[in-house]
């Protein structure tokens, strides 16, 4: 009874935090709606979204061009911050970000391989998929044989290694690269960026994000256990191991799908977590509708930024690393008393 | 030991008057001005990088020591097969070495020869990379409108000049042909030409890229206002710039915009004036920059002056390919690639 009327304290408490977080993504879908390179007039947008005629090239902007990609960099936020969010309690490390088991380098390359061998875009994007996919299971196949009191330092320790090995792989196949054309285009894409989004791009990030973020979900009372000690957990009667390659599945399924898309975006899963944290208080079951709900408002002003601040591309990792740095340390020295 | 003006003096002479391992006959400037003692025979000269090699293939294909990447058997259709099939020597400079330099001594070059950019870090690379080996190592201007100072200098170095000299006024004489063609088209009057790269033809050259280099000397380039390289730009900027030609390299792009929705709102797109570039065996606009992209020259001015060059642009390839590559393509051939295929 006592308990109940807690958690019912606690849920009116993160209203406010729920609040803010609807809210920027809110500002950010308005603003990314209306603002790009191309002018269209709100009148224009409405026009259009409510099914009336407009200027072919209006149209075009607003469902081929401006939408996918708004669109595209929710789902890619949104989907980034849940994978840190469960990293950061599954390895209950607040430093961790998604691709700590490997998932981007696999994912990078696997993506400058499919450019190597001059393939078109939507097989880049399978290999990168497929690549980050297989990245993590040799990660977890390999800290699964060793033995250890330890299996969360073995698997973060076997993540960093066979990352590194990768990031080794992605240098010898940029050296082999035609540098007049291939090069570019693995630079360009280990930037990452959503320029080049087009409609078609979307139901293959939607699909194993959506299955990923549901599943991480309806672990979320697991979860809050999961970020107790290995023995503590066991003796709630959590089954850790199996419950640890579903938390590490579904993660790495939207990280990969992801970065498959929009190639390599640190920070985000980084960063929005704490601010998630912060807002609406570490138990899973809220902090990650939060996070996703930051992670989606945050990345989408980004990108709105990325294709709105010049006339070229800004890429999109380094605007989240120029924004995400003075912001994660602002956010170590004011709000840090919440992660403990 | 002590050393006063006079050992000086006599170690500096002893180093002047000492024979080099080459005996000279005279020096070129080259374009980093660095005077480059001229060997006394060359017989082969080892290419830096592809634009190097190009150059010597047209110039005196008996010479060149290797490619900087093994060349395809599709694009040795249309280079002399015994010089095509000339083994991989690696990259010098450019981004990344991969020739060894004691592979390179093994080669016994007598003159290594670098054509790109003469800026700092390649003058500094070219006169260590003469210090370590000991062989004369020119470093020549790539840039389009030196192409026949390059062949001049050139000429002089493999004791060519004649062919040298034949070959800078025909470039010469081809670039002011074109140039004098639209010399009464105001700046503000040319084409709006968009350069589309990879895939999804989002990634273009900025004002100044030696990727648009042979462009903008014929029209106006939509992303030259910003300087720079290779960068990519979302399609909204493309809409925005509203470009009247699309010139594009990659052959996906080519052929899938025409039924992409989002590329509908463009005028180059809707007026069916995209054009994929030929590049066999070498690209003509774009990449590796280097003399193959005089045909090129023509080609974009064809596209965009229809009325002013009449020209066949199969005779103007025809007589490029065996004046530059030394041989006779077939009527299939040129056709194949005019229609950009690789």
């Amino acid at each position: 009874m006592r308990a109940r009327e807690t958690a019912g304290a606690m849920a009116r408490s993160a209203l406010p935090g729920f609040g803010i977080a609807l809210a920027v993504l809110i500002a950010g879908l308005l603003l990314a709606f209306s603002v790009g390179r191309y002018p269209v007039s709100v009148g224009d947008l409405l026009a259009a979204l409510t099914g009336q005629t407009v200027p072919q090239a209006v149209e075009s902007v607003i469902f081929q061009v401006r939408g996918p990609r708004v669109l595209a960099a929710v789902l890619v936020g949104g989907a980034l911050a849940v994978a840190g969010t469960a990293f950061q309690g599954l390895f209950r490390n607040p430093l961790v970000s998604p691709d700590i088991l490997g998932a981007s380098s696999g994912a990078a390359l696997g993506a400058v391989i499919g450019i190597f061998l001059s393939l078109g875009i939507v097989v880049i994007q399978l290999f990168a998929f497929i690549g980050g996919l297989v990245a993590v299971a040799a990660v977890y196949a390999i800290g699964s044989m060793v033995r250890s009191r330890d299996p969360i330092l073995v698997l973060v320790l076997t993540g960093v290694v066979v990352g590194s090995l990768l990031g080794a792989g992605v240098g010898l196949v940029k050296y082999l690269a035609d540098p007049y054309n291939q090069l570019p285009a693995m630079t360009f894409w280990l930037l990452g960026s959503l320029a080049a989004t087009t409609p078609g791009d979307l139901w293959p990030l939607f699909g194993p994000v959506a299955i990923g973020a549901l599943v991480l979900l309806a672990l979320r009372w697991r979860m809050n256990v999961m970020s107790l000690p290995e023995e503590e957990a066991r003796t709630l009667g959590v089954a850790t191991g199996p419950l640890r390659i579903a938390i590490v599945a579904a993660a790495t399924l939207v990280t990969s799908a992801s970065v498959a898309t929009a190639g390599i975006i640190g920070w985000v899963g980084l960063v929005v977590p704490h601010l998630a944290r912060s807002l609406v208080g570490p138990d899973f079951a809220r902090l990650l509708p939060a996070s996703a709900i930051l992670g989606a408002g945050y990345l989408l002003l980004i990108d709105t930024l990325a294709r709105t601040g010049a006339q070229v591309e800004i890429p999109l990792g380094i605007l989240t690393a120029v924004v995400g740095t003075p912001f994660f340390i602002w956010l170590l020295t004011s709000v840090s008393k919440t992660w403990s | 030991m002590r050393i006063n003006r006079r050992t000086a003096l006599a170690g500096l002479t002893a180093t002047l008057a000492a024979p080099p391992l080459l005996r000279a006959t005279g020096t070129v400037t080259d374009d980093a001005a660095r005077a480059i003692a001229v060997p006394a025979r060359v017989a082969r000269v080892f290419p830096a990088g592809p634009p190097a090699a190009i150059l010597i293939y047209t110039l005196a294909p008996d010479l060149l020591i290797g490619w900087t990447r093994a060349n395809r058997p599709e694009e040795c259709a249309y280079l002399l097969p015994e010089t095509c099939a000339k083994p991989e020597v690696g990259r010098l400079t450019g981004r990344g070495n991969t020739a060894n330099l004691e592979a390179v001594l093994a080669l016994k070059p007598d003159l290594i020869l670098d054509v790109g950019a003469t800026n700092a870090t390649y003058v500094s690379l070219a006169a260590r990379t003469q210090e370590q080996t000991g062989i004369p190592y020119a470093l020549l201007d790539g840039r389009f409108t030196s192409a026949a100072s390059t062949y001049r200098k050139l000429g002089r170095l493999i004791g060519r000049i004649g062919e040298g000299d034949d070959f800078a006024v025909y470039c010469e004489r081809m670039i002011s042909t074109i140039t004098q063609r639209i010399a009464y088209v105001d700046a503000r009057d040319r084409p709006r030409v968009y350069y589309a790269r990879g895939p999804r033809g989002l990634t273009t050259g900025l004002g100044g890229s030696i990727n648009v280099e042979t462009i903008e000397m014929l029209a106006r380039n939509v992303a030259g206002e910003t300087k720079g390289g290779l960068a990519n730009v979302s399609l909204e900027q493309v809409l925005l710039w509203n470009p009247q030609v699309i010139v594009t390299i990659d052959l996906d792009f080519a052929a899938s915009v025409g039924n992409d929705p989002a590329w509908a709102g463009v005028d180059a797109v809707r007026n069916g004036r995209v054009h994929l570039s030929p590049k066999m065996p070498f690209g003509w606009v774009d990449f590796p920059p280097s003399v193959n992209r005089l045909i090129g020259l023509w080609w974009l001015a064809k596209i965009l002056y229809p009325k002013k060059f009449p020209e066949d642009i199969h005779e103007l390839t025809r007589e490029f390919y065996t004046k530059f590559y030394h041989v006779n393509p077939t009527d299939a051939q040129i056709d194949h690639v005019l229609a950009g295929r690789g």
